[in-house]
C-alpha cells in the first residue's frame, strides 16, 4: 500500500512543553483516517507540523515521496494539501464566492499586466469551477453574502467549500462537525464521505464526536499528550484501554 | 430586479446602467470644470487630484492588505527627488513620472522586508523608522536634495492653447482617472483577493496558496508607486523642492486621509483627499490648529463612522434606494 502521507519520528517542543512527541502515522491513498484525542493532545499541533505553520523539532513528514519539512505554508498547499480550522478562519469581509475564489488562487495563470487591464478570462474560468463546489455545498443563497454576516453553520461549509477549491489530493479537516445542529452534523458527514467518493480526495480527519468519526473513517489514531497510544479499526481505537483512561481517567 | 446573465457580466466594471450615467455626468462635470470655476479652485482641484492619488496608493496598503505604514513621506521624497533629477537631466514629464514611481517601488519592495516579519504596531514603527531616515539622508546630502537652494523644476508646457493651470488640471485629473481605474481593477483581480486574504487572515491566506512573501511586496511596491507617482506630481506642481516638505507630518496626513475617507475604498481615499486637502485651506488663517482638527475628526470617524466619509456615502445611498419604503 502506496502511503500518501507519511509522518516518521515527529516531535515538536515549544521551550519546555512536549506538544508532539516521536508521532508516526501513514495515510494511504484514498482512505479516511481519524484523529482522536482529548483536549491539548497534540491533534491540531499535527496539523499545523502538516502544513508547515509549524516547524518540527525533529522528524520526517513526506507526501508523494517527497519531503515537506522545508516548504512554506503555500508551497505546502500547491502541492496537494488543504486544510479547514477548528475555530474557522474565513475572510470576513470578503463574499463567499470571493473566498472560495482564494482557494483557486494556487490555479491562476498570474499575469499582472492583465489584472490591470482588466482582462478577466482566467477570472471566468475558475468562477466555473467554483460554482461547482458552490452546488455541491448548497451554497447558493449566500454565494455574494459577506462570510462574516453568514451564521456559524455556514461558515463550516464555506471554508470546507475554500478548502476544495484548491484541488488538494488531501484535505486535513479539523473538527468539521464541532458546534454543529445534529441536523448540521449529518449534512457535513454526508458531504464529507461524498468528497472521498466523488473528487477521490484522501481526508486525514480530527473529530471529537466519536460517533462521526468512526462512521466516517476506516482507520483511527489515537493521541494523549503528543503520544500515539492506539491504532486500528475505529472500534478497536475505542475499545483499547489507554484510550478509556485518556479519556476518563483511571 | 438585476439580473446578471454570464460570468463576464457580472465582472463588469460599473455593470449597473445607473453607475455608467452617474459616471458619465462625474467625468463630464470634470471636464467642464476649469471652464467654469475660478483660477484658484481649478488650482485646489489639480492639488485633489494628485493627492487623491497618493492616498489610493496607501489605501492599497493599509486598507486592502493591512499593512500600517507611516513612512509614506519617505516614498513621496523618492518620488519628488527622482522626478525632479529626472527633469532637470531633461527627461519628458511622463518618462520622469515613470521613472519616480518606478524608484519608489523598488524602494518600497525594500522597506516590505520588515513586513514580512512584523505585524501591527512594530511595522508601523519600522516604516515611521524609514520615512525619518530618508527625511534625513535628503536634509543633509546635498548632491540629492540640491542643497539649500532645492531643486527647481521647470513647468509643464501647455499645449492645445491651454493655459498653464487648465493645461495641469487635465492633465492631473486624467492621470487620477487613469490610477483609479487601475486601482479598481487591481482590487478586483486575484491580486486584491490576496491582499484582502492576509488582511483578514494572514494564516488562512498562507494555508490557501497565497505567498505572503510576494503579495506583501507587490503591495508594498504598487502602494509606493502610487506614492512615487504623487511625490513626482506634486514637485511638478510647486515647481520647487526641498527635504523640509516631506516631513513626517506628510505620512500622518496621508494616512489621516485613508481613515477619514474610508479604509478598503477607492472611492473613499479621493473623499479623505478632498478632505487633507481642504482643511488646510479653511483654516489658513490657524494652520497651527490643523493637526487638532485631524485628531478630533478622526475621533469622530472611528466613534461613529468606522467606515469613513465612504460609509456615510454607502449609509446616504441606501436611504434613497430604500426610500420611501423604510
Amino acid at each position: 500500500m502506496e502511503a500518501l502521507l507519511e509522518v516518521r519520528e515527529l516531535s515538536l517542543r515549544f521551550g519546555g512543553i512536549t506538544a508532539l512527541s516521536q508521532i508516526g502515522l501513514a495515510v494511504a491513498e484514498g482512505e479516511t483516517l481519524a484523529v482522536i484525542g482529548p483536549n491539548g493532545s497534540g491533534k491540531t499541533s499535527l496539523f499545523n507540523c502538516i502544513t508547515s505553520i509549524y516547524r518540527p523539532t525533529s522528524g520526517a513528514i513526506s507526501f508523494r515521496g517527497e519531503p515537506l519539512t522545508r516548504h512554506s505554508p503555500d508551497e505546502v498547499t500547491r502541492l496537494g494539501i488543504a486544510r479547514t480550522f477548528q475555530n474557522l478562519r474565513l475572510f470576513h469581509n470578503m463574499s463567499v464566492l470571493d473566498n472560495l475564489m482564494v482557494g483557486r488562487h494556487l490555479h491562476f495563470r498570474k499575469n499582472l499586466l492583465a489584472a490591470v487591464l482588466r482582462l478577466r478570462g482566467e477570472e471566468t474560468r475558475h468562477r466555473r469551477r467554483c460554482e461547482e463546489i458552490v452546488e455541491f455545498l448548497n451554497l447558493e443563497p449566500v454565494r455574494k453574502t459577506r462570510a462574516g454576516d453568514c451564521p456559524y453553520g455556514v461558515q463550516k461549509r464555506v471554508e470546507l467549500g475554500r478548502a476544495l477549491a484548491t484541488e488538494p489530493r488531501l484535505l486535513l479537516l479539523d473538527e468539521p462537525v464541532s458546534g454543529l445542529t445534529q441536523e448540521e452534523k449529518e449534512e457535513f458527514a454526508y458531504w464529507i464521505h461524498e468528497i472521498r467518493g466523488r473528487f477521490g480526495i484522501t481526508i486525514l480527519l480530527v473529530e471529537h464526536d466519536l460517533r462521526v468519526a468512526s462512521r466516517l473513517a476506516g482507520r483511527m489514531v489515537a493521541l494523549d499528550h503528543g503520544v500515539k497510544i492506539a491504532e486500528g479499526t475505529p472500534a478497536a481505537v475505542q475499545r483499547h484501554p489507554d484510550v478509556i483512561k485518556a479519556y476518563l481517567g483511571e | 430586479m438585476d439580473l446578471v446573465e454570464s460570468y463576464a457580466e457580472d465582472l463588469r466594471f460599473a455593470r449597473r446602467p445607473a453607475a455608467r450615467v452617474l459616471l458619465g455626468l462625474l467625468l463630464a462635470a470634470l471636464a467642464v470644470f476649469p471652464w467654469v470655476a475660478a483660477e484658484h479652485l481649478v488650482f485646489l482641484a489639480t492639488l485633489i487630484a494628485l493627492y487623491s492619488i497618493g492616498v489610493i496608493g496607501q489605501n492599497l496598503l493599509i486598507g486592502y492588505t493591512g499593512q500600517i505604514s507611516f513612512g509614506q513621506a519617505g516614498f513621496l521624497a523618492i518620488g519628488a527627488f527622482a522626478f525632479g533629477h529626472l527633469r532637470i537631466w531633461g527627461a519628458p514629464f511622463a518618462l520622469a513620472l515613470l521613472g519616480a514611481g518606478a524608484l519608489a517601488a523598488v524602494a518600497g519592495v525594500f522597506v516590505g522586508f520588515p513586513s514580512l516579519r512584523l505585524k501591527g504596531p512594530y511595522l508601523s514603527i519600522a516604516t515611521l523608522g524609514f520615512g525619518v531616515a530618508v527625511y534625513q539622508v535628503f536634509v543633509n546630502w546635498e548632491v540629492l536634495s540640491g542643497g539649500r537652494s532645492g531643486l527647481a523644476i521647470a513647468s509643464l508646457q501647455p499645449m492645445f492653447g491651454l493655459s498653464g493651470t487648465r493645461w495641469t488640471y487635465y492633465v492631473y485629473v486624467l492621470l487620477l482617472t487613469g490610477f483609479t481605474l487601475a486601482a479598481y481593477n487591481i482590487v478586483s483581480s486575484f491580486i486584491g483577493r490576496a491582499f484582502v486574504a492576509i488582511r483578514d487572515s494572514d494564516i488562512a491566506a498562507e494555508v490557501n496558496g497565497v505567498s505572503l512573501t510576494r503579495y506583501k511586496l507587490l503591495a508594498f511596491a504598487i502602494s509606493s508607486f502610487y506614492t512615487g507617482v504623487h511625490g513626482a506630481l506634486y514637485a511638478q506642481i510647486l515647481g520647487h523642492i526641498e527635504p523640509q516638505i516631506f516631513n513626517v507630518l506628510e505620512s500622518i496626513t496621508l494616512f489621516v486621509a485613508v481613515i477619514i475617507g474610508g479604509v478598503a475604498s477607492i472611492e473613499g481615499s479621493i473623499l479623505g483627499a478632498v478632505f487633507v486637502t481642504l482643511v488646510p485651506k479653511v483654516f489658513a488663517n490657524f494652520r497651527e490648529m490643523v493637526p487638532v482638527v485631524y485628531g478630533v475628526t478622526i475621533l469622530l470617524v472611528l466613534i461613529f463612522e468606522p467606515l469613513g466619509l465612504f460609509g456615510r456615502w454607502l449609509k446616504t445611498r441606501l436611504y434613497f434606494q430604500l426610500w420611501p419604503f423604510r
